[in-house]
């Protein structure tokens, strides 16, 4: 294992990807708990989509793809935000509308441009795409999270638990909400062409869900969300290297996996607690 | 000059109006219970005096040095807290929230708060446990010590005993009674039940998209409006 690990950093594109995709499953997990707790787990798919058309988009025009596709999709987080805190089933549709919206887009969009064998790179991830420059930003987007997350747990868990008793108590939630959105859709972005469009939403919702069955406190499951992403992610780009499988889908298979065994483990120890 | 005063209050949603002329005042050690039918505004009200809402008209205006932020709130039970995974000692040290200020970590007086208000609603051993597999009368329990986090003067209670069985219900009430009378901390519920509500209550507001009353238990039981209400619930 060591040694395998040893191989891969011996090319430099490989440790580019191994150091993006583990910062940003690090921050997937960690604002993941929140949103999958407060039932905005969709908005995440739904910004990916974004995210795809947004980057099939600025590659037609020509343009750093970044700097396109962190506004665009910065943008569309406060907009799915917005609809889903209004009205839960409108909501729902209008997320819906907006993925496949996005996606035809940029489908239409990179198929004029005659790039269509960047398509599957787009949907499904390379680990190719991953440059010099995505590799600071990434570094510096993920001290923030991590930073925001640190100093504003105890807010951030007012907030998921119960929004209306936070505000009672003189919180600017709406703020804080803003704040995760824009998070949440600038670490997309960055994982987006690494994990795949289609793909990247997993990042949020697996590791928290796993952390979930067996952990039953609010800090041992962010804690437990956040090693289990980075572990499979790692795990994921392993297996990947050695049987040359897509690695977006190999990280998301592990995570699959991860989530069977702590399903198992959660209900074992339920058993054990009430007997 | 009285802990919270509603002058002409009035409230609305998307232009229409839900409440209007609610004029009443609550004094220090006062349980207040609001009663009324379903949709009589009751819930809006207490979203209006916890600044959830805004106010369409009028002023409530709080005295006795008692902040906004430091009123203690118990919302109604959300089917999506019920397995949230969460400690009951991170839950009630939520309460606590309204302190942080610019800190980012709660300090040992926090601490030292939760576990007294902990001991007080009888839950303390019940610190490390996951709030999920808690009765219904416990996590109820739990709601109010966070509250009772927030505050020291003031209490507003929305429908506490709502999905509770009669046993626990009565729990419940003796405990926010307790509170009322030892910690003489105010009280303001909303409730659904009116012949606990006289029981336990030193003044009634009784809503109907506006104020039809308000005054001590006494007087309610002689008014024309509280002798037609009574009636009807029991």
């Amino acid at each position: 294992m060591f040694q395998i690990l040893q191989e891969m950093i011996s090319y430099s594109f490989l440790t580019r990807a191994l150091v993006v995709g583990s910062l940003v499953s690090l921050c997937a997990a960690l604002l993941g708990v929140t949103l999958v707790l407060k039932k905005y787990a969709m908005i995440g798919d739904g910004l990916s989509h974004v995210g795809f058309g947004a980057l099939a988009v600025a590659s037609a025009l020509n343009m750093q793809p970044l700097y396109v596709t962190i506004p665009v999709v910065v943008i569309a987080a406060f907009f799915l935000l917005r609809i889903s805190e209004n009205s839960a089933i409108k909501g729902d549709s209008a997320i819906a509308l907006i993925s496949s919206g996005s996606l035809a887009i940029g489908v239409v969009v990179a198929s004029v441009n005659g790039t269509n064998t960047d398509l599957s790179n787009y949907l499904f991830g390379s680990i190719l795409s991953v440059s010099k420059k995505d590799e600071i930003i990434c570094i510096a987007v993920s001290i923030v999270v991590v930073l925001i997350y640190i100093l504003f747990y105890h807010r951030i868990f007012a907030i998921t638990f119960d929004e209306n008793f936070a505000k009672a108590t003189g919180l600017h939630t709406q703020a804080y909400n803003v704040v995760i959105a824009a998070l949440t859709a600038i670490t997309i972005v960055l994982g987006m062409r690494l994990m795949g469009t289609l793909l990247i939403s997993s990042l949020i919702i697996f590791p928290s869900l796993s952390a979930m069955r067996v952990f039953k406190h609010f800090h041992f499951v962010v804690i437990g969300a956040a090693v289990c992403s980075v572990l499979c992610f790692f795990a994921g780009m392993t297996a990947s290297y050695c049987y040359e499988l897509p690695s977006g889908a190999s990280v998301v298979l592990v995570n699959m996996f991860a989530l069977a065994v702590c399903a198992v483990v959660g209900s074992i120890i339920n058993r054990l607690k009430k007997h | 000059m009285s802990l919270l005063q509603c002058k002409d209050v009035s409230m609305g949603y998307e232009g229409k109006t839900m409440l209007q002329n609610i004029n009443f005042q609550v004094n220090e050690g006062d349980y207040l219970c609001i009663v009324g039918e379903n949709g009589s505004g009751k819930s809006t009200l207490l979203k209006g005096l916890l600044r959830l809402k805004s106010l369409a008209g009028g002023e409530i205006i709080l005295g006795d040095g008692l902040l906004q932020k430091e009123i203690g709130y118990l919302p109604q039970r959300l089917p999506s807290q019920k397995n949230f995974p969460a400690s009951v000692y991170e839950i009630v040290l939520s309460g606590r929230l309204n302190q942080l200020g610019w800190r980012p970590f709660y300090t040992k007086e926090d601490k030292r708060i939760v576990r007294e208000r902990m001991e007080w609603m009888g839950i303390w051993h019940l610190k490390k446990e996951s709030f999920s597999v808690l009765s219904g009368g416990q996590q109820q329990r739990v709601m109010l010590a966070r509250a009772l986090c927030a505050t020291s003067k003031l209490l507003v209670l929305d429908e506490p005993v709502t999905g509770l069985d009669p046993i626990v219900t009565k729990e419940m009430y003796d405990l926010i009674l307790r509170i009322n009378r030892e910690q003489n901390i105010t009280i303001i519920m909303v409730s659904h039940d009116t012949k606990a509500s006289m029981e336990q209550a030193t003044h009634i507001l009784h809503l109907g998209k506006e104020q039809l009353f308000f005054g001590t238990c006494e007087q309610y039981e002689n008014s024309e409006i509280g002798k037609k209400f009574l009636k009807e619930g029991a």
